[in-house]
């Protein structure tokens, strides 16, 4: 089913924000309405965003392949994407995710046995101050934690396997 | 002082609409609208000796005044794409003080002409993009945006538009491609945005610490602002604390606060008391500079800061001390802009990609002078030759590290890992 039959009057508060000429540019939050479905952006969601904006799903498709917030394939539930970059890296952050994988089970870029967490090393996330941090993501959106500890994010784990939703 | 930026330290609830309007808020935008011509505006700010403040230090009323009468419909864009290492000063005034940017947006629409703005947030920001949505709402009730504002003919709408985790899209023509619904491609200048922009048309796109800046500078002119801060650099800054520091954060100060003041008095020095032996000034893209008493007693301008063979840029300032070595350092920033480089211009494209296996084999026991000349090498045929400043960007950690801190390359001097 089309995101505008589903969906209509965000569709087009969407289309709105935009010259009429230019609907293009909604391609991107189109994405994210999309990506919210499954998690990931699929085939037929492709081609029902290309016809709604006139262009090719190619060109669609180049939009998911380059942007890393958006994804054509599914993994956990909720992707734990960890900074790993320089500035978090010197409050802690390498020795954190190591530890969290130890007790998750996991290594990095896999997803635990029951599908809720994909643990991932991600770069800048512009909130230096504050590491260790990461991000869940899943289809409804992302979340920010900082200042975060293993035995903080693993009881953070443990409340989303419980109650399948996301608790800040 | 009370802060200017980040006022929600002082006065708690500003981002709430009556607290912003009981502290001022929205009367500098009534003023333009109703007092001034949009030109006397950008004469203010322009007099003001405001530099934006996203890094590249350009004076911000002179970008306004580049935008030509003659093509319309003209469009504004702030860039709250804020990604690179060491950089988290704008989600902090979005979050927390947004009237004062979203009113710096709107003013900065009205000098230039422009009925439309569009505010382009990184994808990360999701929830902060959310909130604006809601402050934008909040302002069209109040009647500060929409039709016939405050009975003039002037009309503004402003919207977010997210990206989706790129940093490449802060690279400002990149950044409008994004928002034309394409893939984030930084595009050949001349022309410049100021004349073929967002749609082919004018544009202007200052980054939201510049913006923030605007409403106070409309509100008390242009010689009060340039009274703070020094005669090169007016006003104040927002300096990002980092790295290897006791109390790392955002810490508003007037340009000229020396580095010494930042790390020791502000940040409460460096952790576990070692010396500091390097700062990175302008987040992962900064030239090193070795952190020797001259450099700590150097004053944070833009001109002072350069003497020192670095640039202020973002004052994002990473502080690294001695049991860090720039080996592995120049390791993680190399990574950084490899993995956003865009792929379009190959310099960077193929740049990144060998100094990323040169360092990895130098990381990995191949520590050798062969191995070191030779990402030398790669890192200064790139620079000049890349279409945008990324690739420039990840050059200027690895040729000052080398240059600057040559006993780090050495065989002999291992470990300096950081967990």
């Amino acid at each position: 089913m089309s995101l505008a039959d589903k969906y209509p009057q965000e569709v087009k508060k969407i289309m709105a924000k935009y010259p009429p000429e230019q609907k293009r540019s909604a391609v991107m939050p189109l994405l994210y309405m999309a990506q919210r479905e499954e998690g990931f952006i699929n085939k037929a969601a492709l081609e029902d965003i290309a016809q709604m904006l006139d262009i090719t799903s190619t060109e669609v498709a180049e939009i998911v392949g380059f942007y890393t917030l958006y994804h054509d394939e599914k993994e956990g539930k909720y992707r734990m994407q960890v900074c790993t970059d320089m500035p978090c890296a010197l409050r802690g952050a390498n020795k954190f995710l190591e530890e969290l994988c130890a007790n998750l089970g996991v290594k990095v870029g896999e997803t635990t046995p029951d599908g809720m967490i994909t643990i991932e090393a991600v770069t800048c996330l512009a909130a230096c101050d504050k590491a260790p941090m990461f991000q869940i993501q899943s289809g409804m959106g992302l979340t920010y934690h900082e200042n975060m500890s293993v035995d903080k994010t693993m009881e953070l784990v443990a409340a989303l396997r419980k109650s399948g939703k996301e608790v800040k | 002082m009370a802060h200017l930026l980040l006022r929600h330290r002082d006065i708690p609830d500003i981002g709430k609409m009556d607290i912003y309007q009981k502290n001022g808020g929205f009367e500098a935008f009534e003023k333009a609208v109703c007092k001034m011509k949009p030109q006397e505006v950008t004469d203010v700010v322009k007099a003001s000796g405001l530099r934006g403040r996203g890094g590249a230090g350009f004076p911000t009323g002179v970008k306004w005044s580049f935008i030509p009468n003659n093509i319309w419909p003209h469009y504004v864009v702030a860039n709250a794409d804020e990604s690179e290492p060491g950089t988290f000063k704008d989600r902090e005034i979005m979050e927390s003080n947004p009237f004062q940017f979203l009113e710096g947006v709107a003013i900065a629409s009205f000098a230039t002409g422009a009925n439309v703005a569009y505010i382009y947030l990184r994808g990360e920001f999701w929830p902060v993009a959310t909130f604006l949505d809601e402050k934008i709402a909040e302002m069209e009730k109040a009647g500060y945006l929409g039709d016939k504002l405050f009975g003039t003919d002037y009309s503004l709408r402003i919207f977010t538009h997210l990206g989706a985790g790129a940093y490449i899209c802060g690279e400002e023509t990149a950044l409008l491609e994004s928002i034309e619904g394409k893939r984030g491609l930084p595009r050949i200048r001349p022309p410049f945005p100021a004349v073929y922009g967002l749609y082919g048309k004018p544009t202007v796109i200052n980054n939201v610490e510049t913006l923030a800046n605007v409403p106070l500078i409309v509100e008390k002119g242009a010689d009060w602002y340039k009274s703070l801060g020094t005669a090169d650099s007016a006003g104040v800054k927002i300096f990002s604390l980092s790295g290897r520091v006791n109390q790392p954060g955002n810490y508003e100060l007037p340009f000229g606060t020396t580095f010494r003041e930042l790390i020791y008095q502000y940040g409460d020095g460096v952790t576990d008391g070692r010396p500091v032996k390097a700062i990175m000034p302008a987040g992962a893209s900064s030239s090193f500079i070795v952190a020797d008493d001259k450099a700590l007693d150097t004053p944070m301008d833009y001109a002072s800061v350069r003497a020192l063979g670095a640039d202020l840029g973002s004052a994002s300032v990473i502080v690294i001390d001695d049991t860090v070595s720039l080996d592995w350092v120049i390791g993680k920033t190399i990574h950084f802009f490899k993995h956003e480089s865009c792929g379009k211009c190959t310099p960077c494209r193929e740049g990144t990609y060998w100094m990323q296996h040169l360092i990895e084999r130098i990381e990995n026991g191949e520590k050798t002078k062969e191995n070191v000349e030779l990402l030398y090498s790669v890192a200064k045929q790139m620079q000049n030759k890349c279409l945008c400043p990324l690739g420039e960007f990840s050059t200027m950690a690895v040729t000052t590290a080398i240059e600057r801190f040559p006993d780090d390359f050495k065989a002999s001097v291992t470990g300096g890992k950081h967990g």
